[in-house]
């Protein structure tokens, strides 16, 4: 598609590609400043995982993760961007490596921010133990660089969410933005009906698993701060508008996001399910929330507020 | 898994002047193809690894009418494929060639 696509006008291109339909390296390519991109550790250095071929598995040659600098509205930025469709974009020992040493190199020259585009199932189950080491490293990797001053913005609308370890690196990320495809989460809805039965969560419910775990219930919960429509051109705009929104980072700031969410915890832990969540926010008529398009979700979003920028 | 290498001497050089080159990605019924501009120019070389054992009769099809059909010359394909069909991995090949011939890095 590359190559037909290459005499559409960029404007027409960013503004009609879906981004949960684009690849990792479309993503990068169409988010940053045409022409921008470079990367670090390219297919062609060959890095891939030493684990898959004991598998007698196929392996990719960036370990389907892209990561590298480039330019976002003139400014510069890191930028990592996970392929969901490679083994459900999960985690593994060399694709984990690649995003710790973003964030580490982010952390070192200090002004400079990071996009990460997660789409991700969690950590890769043939390479659990250094899958999960990662996941280990690159949370202490954001929070040093967050600590030193350094923006880090989620990005989450692939096809494979944002789930198990990546969930948790979203939750530590300055800001994330979301998109209606995008799921948030860390055990996903196979996993909780294994573990705790089909009465708890029924994971063939696909209506309730995307109100759970969905774009709109994140946004209205103050998990990610902002929802977008799916086209690159509005994940642009959300990722210029955070960048925009993000303050200083330190205990202050910890302090209350523990509080935000302790007040949350108290005033929706007895609800069984989020249309009541969103009733007792106050929100009329709270079971149409899933059939809203994103033009009219965005105007609800907007009425009920942002995410306390004290708090995250 | 199964390795499959094959070598063709083609009519001419490929176009262009970038070095490499990526398309698709790994997942069932896909394949990612990475090209680069490392061989002499009447020469063109494949390296495939596919997850789909015992197809190398259709893939020395693919492979001989792509060579025949694009001139690759002075270009190593090396493939990682997740059991695509033929008429994918034609697809991805001719989208290979066609992004190194841009001109560019």
């Amino acid at each position: 598609m590359t190559a037909l696509l290459r005499h559409v006008a960029p404007a027409e291109r960013i503004s009609s590609t879906s981004f949960s339909e684009a690849s990792a390296r479309t993503r990068v390519e169409l988010l940053l400043d045409p022409g921008s991109f470079v990367e670090f550790i390219g297919p062609e250095k060959r890095e891939i995982s030493p684990h898959l071929r004991i598998f007698d598995l196929p392996e990719q040659f960036d370990d389907g993760i892209v990561v590298g600098h480039g330019r976002l509205d003139g400014s510069p930025v890191f930028i990592a961007a996970q392929e969901g469709r490679f083994m459900g974009g999960a985690f593994g020992e060399v694709h984990g490596a690649k995003l710790t040493g973003l964030l580490r190199a982010a952390r070192q020259i200090r002004s400079t921010p990071v996009l990460v585009l997660f789409d991700t199932g969690g950590v890769r189950l043939q390479e659990a133990n250094a899958g999960e080491l990662a996941i280990a490293e690159i949370m202490r990797a954001l929070m040093e660089a967050r600590t030193a001053g350094v923006k880090v913005i989620g990005l989450i609308g692939g096809r494979s969410g944002c789930y198990g370890g990546g969930g948790l690196i979203a939750g530590c990320c300055s800001a994330l933005a979301v998109s209606e495809p995008g799921r948030i989460a860390v055990s996903g809805p196979e996993v909780i009906e294994t573990n705790r039965g089909v009465e708890e969560f029924d994971s063939r419910d696909r209506a309730l698993v995307w109100r759970t775990m969905g774009g709109k219930h994140r946004r209205l919960l103050g998990a990610a701060d902002v929802f977008t429509d799916d086209t690159m051109q509005d994940f642009r705009e959300a990722a210029l508008d955070l960048l925009g929104l993000v303050g200083t980072f330190g205990l202050d700031k910890l302090k209350a996001e523990q509080m935000r969410l302790g007040d949350r915890l108290r005033r929706f832990g007895a609800c069984e399910d989020a249309v009541d969540i969103w009733t007792a926010d106050g929100i009329a008529h709270a079971e149409t929330v899933p059939e809203l398009s994103a033009d009219q979700f965005i105007a609800l979003a907007n009425r009920i507020g942002r995410t306390s920028r004290d708090a995250r | 898994m199964e390795d499959l290498s094959f070598q063709h001497r083609v009519r001419g050089r490929a176009g262009g002047s970038r070095q490499n080159a990526l398309v698709g990605v790994v997942a069932s019924g896909n394949l990612e193809v990475l090209v680069e501009r490392t061989l002499p120019d009447a020469e063109c070389r494949l390296e495939i690894k596919t997850a789909a054992v015992g197809f190398g009769e259709v893939w020395t099809a693919v492979i001989g009418d792509f060579v025949e059909r694009y001139s690759p010359g002075g270009l190593r394909f090396s493939i990682n494929d997740g059991g695509a069909r033929p008429d994918t991995v034609s697809l991805r090949l001719a989208q290979a060639v066609r992004l190194i011939e841009e001109d560019g890095q």
